[in-house]
């Protein structure tokens, strides 16, 4: 436990704060000292862990890959190399078999969200207190080492590729067609009066399907590893002694989770961007 | 846990992280991975290639190994017939050879005998001469003479 006075729900408080970088009441821009200051500080704040630990994962991503790529062979592959194209490869099948136009930002970006988001999910597997512990001794006092337990972390990505679907939708299908297929559908009539009075059904329907899908996006990778993380903080709870007989198991399992989930993540993005270049076939 | 300007930095971050993957991660790494498996399926046509050129190949060794088979026992089968042939070249010659060689003995021979009647005749001349001396120096004895004549057919 991080500290022999804390109570256990303190304990957990402390694990779910984000060191948070905000303009408090008085409105100076400063490092919030408690969880209490950092909620208070509203949307002009940061949360530099999140920040750090993504940033800092996607330049291990970028450092590991475009040294492989550098020197990439076209011969008998290297260990690393293997494993980079193992990777590779499993991004681009799947991206063709989801993805069936030609847009060359697609299957990078899967492979860039897969393996950013595998390793944010990764960092769930440290145990929960070494990373928070050092920082502590080193006067930082909250410490919130997986991003992907960040709300903000999943649906900053998850609204990116929601925008980009928007974009994609327009330039593909025109604005004609994409409010077309807001207010045309699921409910159509050759009658058009008929048509103009189902246009406010089918729009709200559409409307909420359309919203739905980037915070169900974000929200359901943020949620499985924000549950994985609390799980792992109230085993931290146990006695020292007795902890591994669940933190054992509920990692092993976790790590299929981490996979699974950084997968669905990449799988949905394809999707929507699929359904984004789809023009005509309602 | 609220909701804050971290979601745009990790929009942006997002967005930096695709580009730099765009530019410079996922092209050359798919280049690699496309001349590889071009260099692969190349390979493997190539040892196709490889493999009916020799299946080809036996066929013809097969094939020239036959006709070397027949043209040898044509070879043997001539080979014999010439042989053949010599051989009663070479017995008709000597037949004639032999026959020439004994017409020649039978000349020769001829010759011989030709000669040894001509001596005999003149040996028989010769003691008739003697003979008829002989008988005239004697006179006239007609059981001598007739004596002397039996000698002399007996001489001849």
């Amino acid at each position: 436990m991080a500290a022999g006075a804390q109570t256990g729900s303190e304990y957990i408080k402390h694990h779910l704060t984000n060191l948070t970088f905000g303009r408090d009441s008085e409105g100076v821009w400063k490092i919030a000292e408690t969880a209490q200051e950092a909620q208070e500080m509203g949307f002009y704040a940061i949360h530099i862990d999140s920040m750090g630990w993504s940033i800092t994962l996607g330049f291990i991503f970028i450092f590991l890959f475009s040294m492989v790529a550098r020197k990439a062979s076209t011969g008998v592959p290297s260990g690393l190399q293997n494993g980079i194209e193992m990777i590779i490869e499993f991004i681009d099948s799947n991206v063709k078999d989801t993805f069936s136009h030609t847009n060359k930002l697609i299957a990078p970006m899967a492979l860039t969200a897969f393996v950013w988001v595998l390793l944010m999910n990764l960092m769930d597997l440290v145990p929960v207190d070494w990373i928070p512990k050092l920082f502590d001794l080193g006067g930082v006092h909250y410490m919130k080492i997986v991003p992907t337990t960040d709300p903000n972390v999943t649906m900053g990505m998850s609204l990116s590729v929601f925008f980009l679907a928007l974009f994609f939708s327009i330039k593909n299908k025109g604005i004609g067609g994409f409010v077309g297929e807001l207010t045309l559908h699921p409910f159509s009539s050759k009658n058009l009066l008929i048509k103009i009075i189902l246009i406010p059904i089918n729009l709200f329907l559409e409307g909420v399907s359309l919203l739905a899908r980037p915070i169900s996006h974000g929200l359901r990778l943020f949620g499985n590893l924000y549950a994985g993380e609390m799980i792992f903080i109230l085993i931290a709870l146990l006695p020292l002694y007795a902890q591994w007989t669940l933190s054992v198991p509920w990692a092993i399992f976790h790590i299929l989770v981490i996979v699974l989930q950084a997968f669905i993540f990449m799988v949905l993005m394809v999707v929507y961007m699929n359904m984004a270049h789809d023009a005509g076939d309602h | 846990m609220s909701i804050n300007l971290t979601l745009i930095g990790q929009a942006i971050s997002f967005a930096i992280f695709v580009w730099f993957c765009m530019k410079f991660i996922w092209p050359p790494l798919t280049s690699a991975l496309e001349q590889r498996r071009k260099t692969i399926s190349d390979g493997l046509s190539a040892a196709e290639l490889g493999q009916q050129s020799l299946e080809k190949a036996k066929v013809d060794v097969e094939l020239k190994l036959s006709e070397a088979k027949v043209e040898a026992k044509n070879i043997i089968v001539m080979a014999e017939k010439r042989q053949g042939d010599i051989l009663d070249e070479a017995s008709a010659k000597a037949l004639e050879e032999t026959s020439k060689k004994i017409k020649l003995a039978e000349q020769e021979i001829e010759q011989l005998s030709m000669r040894l009647k001509e001596s005999l005749k003149k040996d028989l001349s010769k003691l008739v001469v003697e003979g008829a001396e002989i008988i005239l120096k004697k006179e006239i004895d007609k059981g001598a003479h007739d004596k002397a004549i039996q000698d002399l057919v007996t001489k001849i």
